[in-house]
This record gives C-alpha cells, sequence and structure tokens, in this order.
C-alpha cells in the first residue's frame, strides 16, 4: 500500500543520510524490548496526563494520542529551506491581515478577489482600522506541510488562529530523550525545548504601548472540558504564567484586570485559547459565558494584547489559501519557497465540474471545517460514500474546496508485525512578535492504519519526536 | 436646527447584581450636518473606562459598575446643531469597506416575500439611488408603523408577513431587500425630533443607510418615507438592531429585568 510513495528513510534500497544512525539502532531492538518500551512511553504519557478528548466521538474521553517511537528525521540543509519557506509565509500572512483591516491594497490591486475576505464570515468588521501592536495579527502560525519528494514540500494548510499541538512537540521529545538516552548521544539533535521561552517573549514583545513595566501575561483557557486543556495548562506551567478562565478577569478603567488572592492585577498580554465568537458577549455572541465582558473594547483602545488577535481567522480560510503564494509576492516581493497543494475551489463553476466529475481521485474538505471531519479521501472511499459526499457538495458547492491526492511521504513506523512505512505530515509552529522565530522541529502527525493518508488524531492518526540534526 | 437631547435609560433588577459591564455607542457622529456643542454621557455610580473611536466612525465607551445595585441608569444630555444633509453621510472616517456590510444576519434574512418585494420595487429603476429610493417607498407601503406590533427580537420576513412593524422592521426589512439586490445596507441609531405629534419613545430612531457608487453611504427612513434630514441625529451603526445597538450591557447575576427609558428631542432654534 505505501510503495511508491517517498520514503524518508529509504531512496532506491539506501538509508538516506539524515536516518543513517537509526538503522542499528532500530536492528538491534528485540521486539520485546521494543513492546516493553511502548507500555513505558504509554504509562509515562498517561502520567503526566497528556490525552486528548475528540469531540463528537464518544469513547474514552482520557484516551492518549498514539505515540510511536521512531523518530522522524531532517537534516539541517532540509530544515533551513523548511523554516525560511514557514518564516516567509507567517509573515506573509500577518502582512495580509493588516492590509485587509486596513486599505486593502491587495484587494485594489484585484490580487484576490474581495468577496472571500470582505464577505468572510470570520472577517471581523469590529476590529477595521485597528493595527494591533508590532503589527501581528497571528502571532503562533502553525503551517501544516507535506512532503511528497526528496525536495518537495507543499503548504497544506495554515493556521493562524489558536493551532494546537504544540505540547506533544515538546512532550514527544521528553519522552523519547528519557527513554533512548543513547540515542541522543549517538545523534546531534537541535533542541525544542525552548519553545517556552521564546512563546513567553514573543508574547511580551507585543504588550500594548500602554503596558510600561514587565507585562502581564495570561492564556485564557475555555476550561477543563476542552479538547486541548492540557496544553493550556502544560503551556502556562513552562511559561510561569496564569491560565485564566473568563470569569477570573473583569474590565474596569480602560484595564483588564485579574482576580488574585492579593487583589486585582492588570493584565497585558492575553494568549487566548478561545474562539473569536466567545471572546466578549458585548461584541460577539451575546449568549456566551467563557469570554470577558468589555473585553474588547480595552482592546480596541489599546489597553490590553489579545493573541491571535481577533479577527486572524480570515488568513487560514481554505478558501483564501489559494492566494497565499500570491500574498507572498504581493506584500514581500519574493517568490515563495514554500508550493501551496493545486486547489479547485467548488463555487467556480468550471472547478465544481471537475470536481464532480474526478472525485474519486480528489480530497474534498469543507471550508471552514476542521480536524478531518467532513471531509472526503476519494480514493480511499466506497462509491456510496462518494456519491453520498457529491450531493453535499453539489447543494453547497461554495463550502468546498478539492486538492489531489498527494503521495504523502512516509517514515518508518512500528506497527504489530514490525516496522513499517506510514504516511506522515507536518506541523511546526513559527512564533511572531517582535521577531519572527521557530524552533528547529515540529509536530510531525502519523497515519498508523495501513495505506491511511488522514493523520488527524480524531481519524487515527499518532504523533512522533521529529528531529533537526546539527550540523 | 439645534436640537436639545435628554435620554434616560434605567435598567431595574429583581435582586441587586453583583456588577454591571456596559459599550455605549451614544455621541453623535462626527459628520457633515451635525455638531453636538456639548454631549454628555454618564452612569451614576458607574467608571468610565475605554473610550475610543471604531472601524465604522463610531465614538464607543464603556462604563463598569460595582455592585451590589438595584438599578443601573445610562444618562445622556446633549445640544447638536444639525443642517439638513438630504441623507447623504459626508465627512465621517471610516475604514469598513462597504462590501462588508452585504452579510446577512438573521433580523435582515431575506425571505421570498422580501425577494420579491425587492425585485418589484428595483424593476424600471434609473440607477442606484432611484433602486435605493424605490425600496424605501415600498418598504414603507408595506409595513404600517404600529408601536407594539412586533418585539425588539424580529426579523424583517416577519413584519412583512405582518403587514406592521416598528421602525426597526422598517430598517431591516430595507436593509434586507437592498442586501439581496447586492447594494451594501446598514443600520442606523439615532435620534429624531418627530415635532410635536411624536411620542415620548419615539424620538429614539432607526434607519437604514445604503451605499451608493460614487455618492457614498445615504441614508433612508422608511418609518417616516423620508430620507434623514435636519431633525435627525446620526449615532452609529451595525449589520442590524443588535450590532447597532447605542447601549449593550451586561449584568452580572441570575436576576429578571426591567427597562425603563425616557427620550426627548427638542428644537431650541429652527
Amino acid at each position: 500500500m505505501t510503495t511508491g510513495y517517498f520514503n524518508e528513510m529509504y531512496e532506491d534500497g539506501a538509508v538516506r543520510a539524515p536516518y543513517a544512525r537509526l538503522e542499528d539502532w532500530m536492528r538491534s531492538m528485540p521486539a520485546e524490548l521494543r513492546q516493553m518500551k511502548q507500555a513505558e512511553a504509554e504509562d509515562l504519557f498517561r502520567r503526566i496526563g497528556i490525552t486528548f478528548a475528540v469531540y463528537g466521538e464518544g469513547g474514552d474521553p482520557d484516551r492518549l494520542i498514539p505515540f510511536d517511537m521512531f523518530p522522524r528525521v531532517f537534516s539541517q540543509d532540509e530544515w533551513r529551506r523548511l523554516e525560511r519557506g514557514i518564516k516567509q509565509r507567517a509573515r506573509a500572512l500577518n502582512a495580509f491581515l493588516v492590509d485587509v483591516y486596513g486599505r486593502g491594497e491587495i484587494i485594489r490591486a484585484g490580487k484576490i478577489p474581495s468577496r472571500l475576505v470582505y464577505r468572510n464570515e470570520v472577517y471581523e468588521k469590529a476590529v477595521c482600522g485597528f493595527v494591533p501592536p508590532r503589527g501581528v495579527f497571528s502571532h503562533i502560525v502553525g503551517i501544516d506541510i507535506v512532503r511528497t519528494g526528496p525536495s518537495d514540500f507543499f503548504v497544506l494548510e495554515d493556521n493562524c488562529r489558536t493551532p494546537s499541538g504544540v505540547s506533544y512537540m515538546l512532550e514527544n521529545r521528553e519522552i523519547m530523550m528519557r527513554m533512548f538516552p543513547a540515542l541522543f548521544q549517538n545523534n546531534r539533535i537541535e533542541p525544542v525545548d525552548n519553545y517556552s521561552d521564546l512563546l513567553r517573549r514573543t508574547l511580551a514583545s507585543v504588550a500594548p504601548a500602554k503596558c510600561d513595566r514587565d507585562p502581564t501575561i495570561v492564556i485564557l483557557t475555555p476550561g477543563h472540558f476542552n479538547s486541548a486543556y492540557y496544553e493550556h495548562s502544560f503551556l502556562a506551567d513552562l511559561m510561569g504564567v496564569e491560565l485564566v478562565e473568563g470569569a477570573d478577569l473583569f474590565v474596569e478603567n480602560g484595564f483588564v484586570w485579574m482576580r488574585t488572592t492579593e487583589g486585582p492585577k492588570k493584565v497585558d498580554v492575553i494568549y487566548r485559547r478561545i474562539d473569536d465568537s466567545f471572546l466578549d458577549p458585548l461584541c460577539f455572541r451575546p449568549d456566551s459565558l467563557l469570554g470577558v465582558p468589555g473585553l474588547m473594547d480595552v482592546y480596541r483602545s489599546g489597553g490590553v494584547s489579545i493573541c491571535s488577535a481577533p479577527g486572524a481567522g480570515v488568513a487560514d480560510d481554505k478558501a483564501v489559501y489559494t492566494f497565499v503564494p500570491e500574498m507572498v509576492r504581493f506584500y514581500l516581493g519574493e517568490e515563495p519557497i514554500l508550493q501551496n497543494v493545486p486547489t479547485w475551489q467548488c463555487g467556480k463553476e468550471e472547478d465544481l465540474k471537475y470536481v464532480l466529475a474526478n472525485l474519486k481521485d480528489l480530497v474534498v474538505k469543507e471550508v471552514h471545517g476542521s480536524g478531518g471531519y467532513g471531509m472526503l479521501v476519494g480514493p480511499k472511499s466506497t462509491p456510496e460514500q462518494i456519491a453520498h459526499f457529491a450531493g453535499r457538495i453539489a447543494a453547497n458547492p461554495e463550502h468546498y474546496i478539492a486538492q489531489p491526492t498527494l503521495a504523502l511521504s512516509t517514515v518508518p513506523t512500528f506497527v504489530e508485525e514490525g516496522i513499517a512505512p506510514r504516511h506522515v505530515d507536518l506541523r511546526p509552529y513559527c512564533l511572531v512578535g517582535e521577531r519572527i522565530e521557530l524552533v528547529p522541529g515540529g509536530l510531525t502527525r502519523v497515519a498508523l492504519k495501513d495505506g491511511s493518508l488522514v493523520v488527524n488524531s480524531s481519524q487515527g492518526g499518532g504523533v512522533k519526536d521529529t528531529w533537526v540534526l546539527a550540523e | 436646527m439645534i436640537l436639545l437631547v435628554s435620554h434616560v435609560s434605567t435598567y431595574r433588577y429583581d435582586a441587586p447584581v453583583r456588577g454591571a459591564v456596559q459599550s455605549l455607542r451614544m455621541t453623535p457622529s462626527v459628520c457633515d450636518g451635525q455638531r453636538a456643542i456639548r454631549w454628555q454621557v454618564e452612569v451614576p455610580g458607574g467608571t468610565r473606562g475605554a473610550a475610543f473611536r471604531d472601524g465604522a466612525g463610531d465614538w464607543i465607551e464603556s462604563w463598569s459598575l460595582r455592585g451590589p445595585a438595584s438599578e443601573i441608569t445610562v444618562k445622556v444630555t446633549g445640544e447638536v446643531a444639525t443642517t439638513d444633509m438630504a441623507g447623504v453621510l459626508r465627512g465621517q472616517r471610516e475604514a469598513v469597506a462597504p462590501e462588508v456590510y452585504l452579510r446577512e444576519t438573521a433580523p435582515t434574512r431575506a425571505d421570498s416575500g422580501l425577494m420579491a418585494l425587492a425585485h418589484e420595487a428595483a424593476g424600471g429603476a434609473s440607477d442606484a439611488l432611484d433602486r435605493a429610493h424605490r425600496l424605501s417607498a415600498a418598504i414603507s407601503e408595506a409595513i404600517a408603523y404600529r408601536p407594539g406590533a412586533t418585539d425588539a427580537q424580529g426579523t424583517a420576513a416577519e413584519a412583512l408577513a405582518l403587514g406592521e412593524g416598528v421602525c426597526q422592521d422598517h430598517a431591516h426589512a430595507v436593509i434586507a431587500c437592498a442586501r439581496h439586490l447586492e447594494m451594501p445596507a446598514r443600520y442606523v441609531s439615532g435620534y429624531l425630533h418627530a415635532g410635536e405629534e411624536g411620542g415620548p419613545n419615539e424620538a429614539s430612531h432607526a434607519w437604514a443607510e445604503i451605499w451608493i457608487e460614487r455618492l457614498g453611504w445615504v441614508g433612508f427612513d422608511p418609518a417616516n418615507a423620508t430620507c434623514p434630514d435636519a431633525r435627525y441625529i446620526r449615532l452609529g451603526s451595525g449589520f442590524d438592531a443588535r450590532d447597532a445597538a447605542p447601549i449593550r450591557g451586561v449584568a452580572h447575576g441570575r436576576v429578571a429585568e426591567a427597562l425603563d427609558v425616557t427620550v426627548a428631542v427638542e428644537a431650541v432654534q429652527q
């Protein structure tokens, strides 16, 4: 099932250089040791409490995302190119956000249809004309990348709001180092554990101008029932900042305050992990109890920073995605280093015709969907599933985009029968503040089912440690 | 015209609330044709918070009030000099692209009735401005003004089906029709000096603005079958009544709320 795909470890029967030292490690591990180690890893994950509840799936809410011990490895050269491409994209996405909430030059220049921006549900009128500190809307940009060949990388989607999963990047490394210390002596692997320092520095660097001291940062979570709550508390711990819910904050005198046992404390930067529509019932959904009434007024008058900035979602919309390479050219005057996947917009008549005629070869996604729900992987679907999905597309064509089924690269993965290639993707986390920074690594997700191309954790995906080799 | 405004809104609670936060859009727009000579917004017992001009050009200010409180009052008093601009909004600084106001919201959704009315009214129009006038006239015709006919949560479609409503319904209906014809439209809240015949609460008013290429935003008041003139004071705008509401607030506590409003807009000089 996985032949014909680029195998990141073996090329033409030979081991590719970045994986050279892993071959012995892999060969020298007897089955019993492997099982023992796998059990140990699961035990560690459960003990530190990193579990992932998936909405709407039922079952065990404390289900672990399966961790695969076989690392995914990039050479320094491969990573440098990726890093340049990711930073370039993060810069362009932020320039786009400042522009579309300002003069809209890219629209005036005819480079992107105005309707995709101004009539987009996630375009936020409330922040028109407002420029956040340092002109940054998206402070943590998660860019999902797939690989199809030695130097062929494609961006699958951008996540400009609150990309999750970075706790897995950190924990996967921690656990690998605990279980296989020798591996880390034999391979020179770039560290990722400074992520929380960089995140803290990034957030502090976008404190509002009114803040004249070391800024107070908080993480705003919807609460413990949220599927990523573990990550919220994990990051708060690592950064040494308070984890708060809406009810812990209030607005007075043009500032945001946190209730503490020593009285109210002024908050300067809110790293929010709740959606725009829940931030402030006075500005958005009036029925929301998760947010802070009056928060948006304080934000818009420059009393507090919100990361990511409200309205950032219009840059990671799947219909807007098609235009990101154009953004790179328009704002930066550069050629995009990372390519987009060719995308058909079902809202366009010609594209729709093509998509409906070729569903069996395509991947179809909902424009506003996420997490692998509401998507069709043509080659892996039955004729009935395809016919059913065709009906959904025809009913609401503008809600869907389609892409060719990409030949995702594979990395050796421990499976029941031993070791076998499985498809992977990559989500690095680019930090944007005073500087643009990226730790060498990211979250590698792996489709554990034989032949599966869907890496989402909600669809049977697992995770791997991601290595970037030092020179 | 010089208009004197006095607008008092009192929220009474059946049990004391722990506190409240309000976001007020109650200051006259800065635009040609109206100039505030004096203007004051206060929430007795409250603390003034964030204040700023938003992208649509509206002045917004927040107030917070620490409880326990069993009532909260928002008091607006002022004096505004106005001139007739024939409904055309000029001189206001805005950052929102007109196309944003093509977005549909629940109360401004065009059902088949509104769509049919829009097409019928607009047929034969010579240009966009003519089309807008015809839409407004058709809504005046189709929805009779009757206080109490509808409630604040009502939609344009419901008001049209009922054939009666208040200024909010008229504005929603014109907006729904205009957007259906791909003309950006928005809801405007403000004050109206209705003369001797106007009741005490009709002075708090709402109308619609429609974007006309080369002319900009133009106001239409189907409730009075006219365009805003020197009797009108513009406060702010939004997608619909909720989005453009002069007062948005949250009170902390599980309480029932009763609102008592008195508004008076008098002309001291013609």
